[in-house]
C-alpha cells in the first residue's frame, strides 16, 4: 500500500502548490517542492541495500477491479535505478530552477504542478507491473512534457515544439497500446512479470512480430530515435531545467525503460535485435553527426542527446544477443546490457550538467547562439570548469566516467561480429565500425560545445549585458552532477555492483539468478593495449583534427536540401492532415441542422434495421394479441387523417389543428387500452398544447402570410418511410418474441402490502419511483424558468439584424 | 389489435420524421409533437393491450393493463409537453429576432461571415 502510494506523492504535493504560491510570496516556491523529491529520493535509497542483494519489492492496489487493472509498483533492480534518477535528478533540477525562474516574473505555480505531475506519471512508468496502467502513465508523461514545453506559452515556438512533442509520442504510445493489447491476448495477462515468465511460449504465436513492432514504435517515439527524433531539438523551447530533466534524464529514457524491460520477452526474436541495434547505431550517427551542424548551444546538447539515446539503444540490442548464446554469462557478450545502464547513469550525470550550463549561459549572457559567444572561460570559471567534465566525459576521455562507459560500448560493438546467427558474422563487422565514426563525431562536438563558448576571443559588444559568474545557487546542481562525473570514474565497481548488476538481472533473467552472479569488473585500464583502446587514441587523434579543420568541411551540412529532411516532412505531413481533415469536416459539416438530422435517422435506420437481419431477429406472431374492435379500427382512421393534415395542409393553423386531433385521438386511445390516468393527462395537456401552440400563432401574424405549400422531397420522404419501417419492424418483433417475462406483476402484488395504495400507475409514479417524477417536475421547473427567461431577454443589438441572403 | 397499432405507429413516425426535415420551424415542432405521441402509443402496445381493467386494485378484478409502461408514458407526457412549450417559445423569439422561421437562413453565427 505505502509503497504504491510513493509514486502519487508528487502528484498530492502538486495540489497544494497554488495555495503556497498564492499565500507565501516572499519565499521561492521551489523551496517547498524541493522536499518532495529529496524525500522521496531518500525513500527510495532505503531498498538499495535490498535490491542490490536482488531482492524484489511488490505492492499493488486494485484500480478497476472489474477489467483486472491495477495500480502496481513493482521495484526491481531496473526500476529502482529509474526510480533513483527520476528522484535524485529531480531533485537537482528543482533545486537548479530556484535560481533559474525569478519568483516575481514567471508563473511558478503552474510550472511546479506540472512537474509534480510529471514526476509521478516518471515514477509509473518504471514501476508498473500492469501494462494498462503503464500506459496510463506513459500517456501522462507525454502530456506533462507538453505542458511543460509549451511552459512560455505566449512564444510561437513554445507551441509548436510542444504539439509536435506531443503528435508524434502519442502517436507511439498508441502504437504501444496496440502492442500491450495483443501481448494480452497472447499471455492472457497484464502483468509484465507473468508475461515474462511465459516468453518461450509467446514467440510461436502469429501476433508475437506485431506486438513487437508496435510496441517499438512507442520506444523509438518516446527516447527520439531514428526517424522520430526530430521532436526532441523542437522540445529545447521549454525551460533549461526541463530540458535538462525531462529531455536528457528522465523522460526520454522511457523507451530505453520500455525495451529493457521487454527484453525478455522479445529478445528471442531476430527482428528484434536487428531494429533495435540498427536503428540505435543509426540514430546514433545521425544524432552526433548532425550535432555539429547546429549553433544553438541547446539544439547541440539536443542532438547529443538523440545520439546517445541511439547509443543506449544499440547497446541494448545488443544485449539481446546474449539469449542467443550457449554460456553467454561467461561470454564476451555479457558486456552490452552491462554498458547499456551504465551508460544510462553516466549520460544522465555528465548530460544533466551541461543542460545546467546551458541554462546558466542563457541566463548570464542573454544568448544561446555559439557564433556570438566566445571566450567566457575566464569571466565564467566555474561554469567552465562544470561544461569541460561533462564535455570530456561524453567524448569519451580519461578520468571521467564516459570512458568507462564507451570502452564497454564499443567491447560491445566488436563482439557482435563473432556472433553466429542472424546473419551477424556477415554484417556484423559494420557495427564496430559505425559506431567508431559516430564517437568521432561524438568528440567533435563535445568539444564543439565547450572551445566554442568558453575558448576564443571574448566580444564584449555582442552581449546585452555584461555577462558575469553565475550566482552559487544555480552552480550546485551542476556541480554535484559533475563531481559524480569524475567520481564515477574512480568507484565505477562499486557504482556497478549497487545500481548496475540488479538491473541488468532484470534485463537478462535467464542468465543470472542474482546480481553478484554476474562476473563483470570495470576497470580503466586493463593491463594491456586492446582493440578498444585503440578505437579511443584513434577517436582522439582524427577528432582533434576534424574539430580543428571544422571550418573548412562544415559547409557539407548546407548540401542537404531542406526538402529531404524529416521535419520538412512532418511539416507537410500536418498541414496535409489539417488542410485534408478539414476538407472532409466541411462535407459533411454544412451546418444545416437538417443534414445532421438526415444523419442521424439514417444511422439509427441502417443499424436498427441491419442489427434485425444479421441478427435474424425479425419474427411475426399473432400469438397473445388483443380483439380488434369496430370502433377502434374508426379511430385509427381519424388519428391516420389528423397525421395526414398536419403534413398536407396549406395554412399552418390547419396544421395545428390536425396535431390537436391527433392529440386528442391518443388520448381516446388511452381510455379504450384501460390507462384512464393517461387518457385524463393526455386531454388536458393537448387542451394546453394546442392553446400554446395557437398563441404562438396569433403573435406571429407574418407567419401566416407567407404560406407556401410544402415541396415533396426525394430524401426526406426516403428517410421517413424508412424510419415508420423500422419502427413497425421492432414493435412487430419485440411483441412477438419476449424475451423477458414482465416486472409489473411485482408492482401489482406489493402496491398495496407496501405502499398502500389502489392506482397502481400512480403509486409507481409517487412512492417507487418517486424521485423519477421529483426530477420530472424539476425539467418542467427549469423549461418554464427558461422560457420566462427567453421572453425576458431583449438581446441588445448593436449592429443591424440578421439579413437574409 | 398489437399488429395493427404497429402499422399506425409506424405511420405516426413516418410522418413525424417528415415534418421534422422540413424548413419551417412550426412544422418541426409539429413534428415532434407526433414523434412523441408515437412514442407513447408505442410503449403502451408493447406492454400488451390484452388487460382487462384499468390498473387499479378493486374486488373482482380479474386481469390488469400493465401499469408500468403507463408511469412511464405519464412521466413522458409531461416531459414533451415542456419541450413542446420551451421549444414553441424558442421558436417564436428567434423569429423575432431574426425575422425568419426559416431555419435553412438561421444556419452559422455572424463571426463566420
Amino acid at each position: 500500500m505505502l509503497q504504491v502510494l510513493y509514486i502519487f506523492i508528487p502528484m498530492l504535493a502538486a495540489i497544494f502548490v497554488p495555495f503556497i504560491y498564492k499565500s507565501i510570496k516572499n519565499i521561492h516556491t521551489g523551496w517547498f517542492v524541493l522536499a518532495v523529491p529529496a524525500t522521496l529520493a531518500v525513500i527510495y535509497a532505503t531498498y538499495i541495500a535490498r535490491v542490490a542483494k536482488g531482492e524484489v519489492f511488490y505492492d499493488g492496489i486494485p484500480w478497476i477491479p472489474s477489467l483486472d487493472i491495477s495500480v502496481v509498483s513493482y521495484l526491481d533492480g531496473l526500476s529502482l535505478l529509474f526510480s533513483l534518477l527520476i528522484t535524485g535528478i529531480g531533485s537537482l533540477v528543482v533545486l537548479y530552477s530556484i535560481f533559474y525562474l525569478d519568483k516575481h516574473k514567471e508563473k511558478l505555480h503552474n510550472f511546479y504542478v506540472y512537474l509534480l505531475l510529471f514526476m509521478s506519471a516518471m515514477l509509473g512508468v518504471v514501476q508498473s507491473d500492469h501494462l494498462i496502467t503503464l500506459y496510463f502513465f506513459w500517456e501522462l508523461t507525454s502530456i506533462s512534457s507538453f505542458l511543460l514545453i509549451g511552459y512560455w506559452y505566449t512564444r510561437d515556438a513554445s507551441r509548436f515544439g510542444a504539439l509536435k512533442s506531443m503528435m508524434i509520442t502519442v502517436f507511439g504510445g498508441l502504437m504501444m497500446l496496440g502492442g500491450f493489447i495483443l501481448l494480452y491476448l497472447m499471455g492472457g495477462t497484464y502483468s509484465i512479470r507473468e508475461l515474462i515468465a511465459m516468453a518461450p511460449n509467446l514467440v510461436q504465436h502469429p501476433l508475437f512480430i506485431w506486438a513487437l513492432i508496435l510496441l517499438l514504435f512507442g520506444a523509438f517515439t518516446k527516447s527520439a530515435q531514428f526517424p522520430f527524433y526530430i521532436w526532441l531539438p523542437d522540445a529545447m523551447e521549454a525551460p533549461t531545467p526541463v530540458s535538462a530533466y525531462l529531455h536528457s534524464a528522465t523522460m526520454v529514457k522511457a523507451g530505453i525503460y520500455l525495451v529493457a524491460r521487454f527484453t525478455p520477452i522479445f529478445a528471442a526474436s531476430e527482428l528484434w535485435i536487428w531494429l533495435v541495434t540498427g536503428v540505435g547505431l543509426l540514430t546514433l550517427f545521425w544524432g552526433s553527426f548532425f550535432a555539429v551542424k547546429q549553433t544553438d548551444l541547446k539544439s547541440i546538447l539536443a542532438f547529443s542527446t538523440v545520439s546517445q539515446l541511439g547509443l543506449i539503444m544499440s547497446l541494448l540490442g545488443a544485449g539481446a544477443v546474449a539469449f542467443h548464446v550457449n554460456g553467454a554469462a561467461d561470454s564476451m557478450f555479457k558486456y552490452a546490457a552491462f554498458a547499456a545502464i551504465f551508460h544510462l547513469i553516466n549520460h544522465a550525470t555528465f548530460k544533466g550538467s551541461l543542460f545546467m550550463i546551458a541554462g546558466i549561459i542563457d541566463h548570464e549572457t542573454g544568448t544561446r547562439d555559439i557564433r556570438r559567444l566566445g571566450g567566457l572561460m575566464s569571466i565564467m570559471p566555474l561554469s567552465f570548469t562544470v561544461a569541460a567534465i561533462g564535455s570530456f566525459s561524453m567524448a569519451g576521455l580519461p578520468p571521467f566516467n564516459g570512458f568507462l562507459s564507451k570502452e564497454m560500448f564499443l567491447t560491445a560493438m566488436l563482439s557482435l561480429q563473432n556472433f553466429e546467427f542472424f546473419g551477424f558474422d556477415t554484417w556484423g563487422v559494420l557495427f564496430p565500425i559505425v559506431a567508431w565514426i559516430a564517437s568521432i563525431f561524438t568528440f567533435i562536438y563535445s568539444f564543439y560545445f565547450v572551445c566554442r563558448t568558453f575558448t576564443g576571443k571574448y566580444k564584449p559588444e555582442l552581449y546585452a549585458h555584461k555577462p558575469h559568474e553565475a550566482p552559487i545557487g544555480m552552480l550546485i546542481s551542476p556541480m554535484i552532477l559533475a563531481s559524480l562525473v569524475v567520481i564515477i570514474f574512480f568507484i565505477p565497481n562499486l557504482i556497478g555492483d549497487t545500481f548496475v548488476k540488479p538491473a541488468v538481472q532484470a534485463i537478462q533473467p535467464f542468465l543470472y539468478n542474482a546480481p553478484e552472479d554476474i562476473n563483470i569488473h570495470v576497470a580503466a585500464w586493463h593491463g594491456e593495449i586492446t582493440p578498444e583502446l585503440v578505437m579511443t587514441i584513434g577517436i582522439v587523434i582524427i577528432g582533434v583534427l576534424l574539430f580543428v579543420a571544422l571550418p573548412k568541411w562544415q559547409g557539407i551540412y548546407k548540401l542537404f536540401p531542406r526538402a529531404l529532411t524529416f521535419n520538412n516532412a512532418y511539416d507537410k505531413m500536418m498541414l496535409a492532415l489539417d488542410v485534408g481533415l478539414n476538407r472532409v469536416s466541411r462535407l459533411y459539416m454544412t451546418g444545416s441542422m437538417r443534414h445532421y438530422l438526415l444523419y442521424m435517422f439514417s444511422g439509427i435506420t441502417a443499424i436498427s434495421i441491419g442489427t434485425l437481419f444479421v441478427k435474424d431477429a425479425f419474427s411475426l406472431s399473432f400469438e397473445g394479441t388483443a380483439p380488434i374492435r369496430s370502433y377502434e379500427l374508426i379511430l385509427i382512421v381519424v388519428l391516420m387523417i389528423g397525421t395526414a393534415i398536419t403534413i398536407f395542409a396549406k395554412s399552418r393553423l390547419t396544421a395545428i389543428i390536425g396535431l390537436g386531433s391527433v392529440g386528442y385521438t391518443v388520448a381516446l386511445f388511452f381510455v379504450i387500452f384501460n390507462a384512464p390516468d393517461l387518457a385524463l393527462t393526455q386531454l388536458v395537456i393537448e387542451t394546453i398544447s394546442v392553446a400554446l401552440f395557437l398563441l404562438a400563432f396569433y403573435h406571429l401574424p407574418k407567419l401566416g402570410k407567407r404560406e407556401e405549400r410544402m415541396r415533396f422531397q426525394l430524401n426526406r420522404a426516403i428517410i421517413s418511410i424508412a424510419v415508420g419501417v423500422m419502427v413497425t419492424l421492432i414493435a412487430l418483433s419485440a411483441h412477438s418474441q419476449k424475451l423477458v417475462p414482465t416486472i409489473s406483476k411485482y408492482y401489482e402484488e406489493t402496491v398495496y402490502s407496501k405502499a398502500g395504495g389502489g392506482n397502481i400507475v400512480n403509486v409507481i409514479l409517487v412512492d417507487y419511483r418517486g424521485f423519477d417524477t421529483l426530477f420530472e417536475i424539476t425539467v418542467l421547473g427549469i423549461a418554464g424558468m427558461a422560457i420566462l427567461a427567453m421572453i425576458k431577454l431583449r438581446m441588445n443589438r448593436k449592429e443591424k439584424p440578421h439579413e437574409n441572403k | 389489435m398489437e399488429i395493427i397499432m404497429a402499422f399506425v405507429i409506424g405511420f405516426l413516425f413516418m410522418a413525424a420524421v417528415y415534418l421534422i426535415l422540413s424548413k419551417s420551424l412550426l412544422r418541426i415542432i409539429i413534428g415532434t409533437g407526433l414523434l412523441s405521441h408515437g412514442a407513447h402509443l408505442l410503449i403502451l402496445t408493447m406492454g400488451g393491450l390484452t388487460g382487462e381493467a384499468p390498473p387499479v386494485l378493486k374486488e373482482g378484478a380479474k386481469t390488469f393493463a400493465d401499469p408500468l409502461p403507463q408511469a412511464l408514458i405519464l412521466t413522458a407526457i409531461v416531459i414533451s409537453f415542456g419541450v413542446t412549450a420551451f421549444f414553441l417559445v424558442l421558436a417564436y423569439r428567434s423569429y423575432q429576432e431574426l425575422e425568419t422561421d426559416d431555419i435553412s437562413l438561421m444556419r452559422g453565427s455572424d463571426e463566420d461571415e
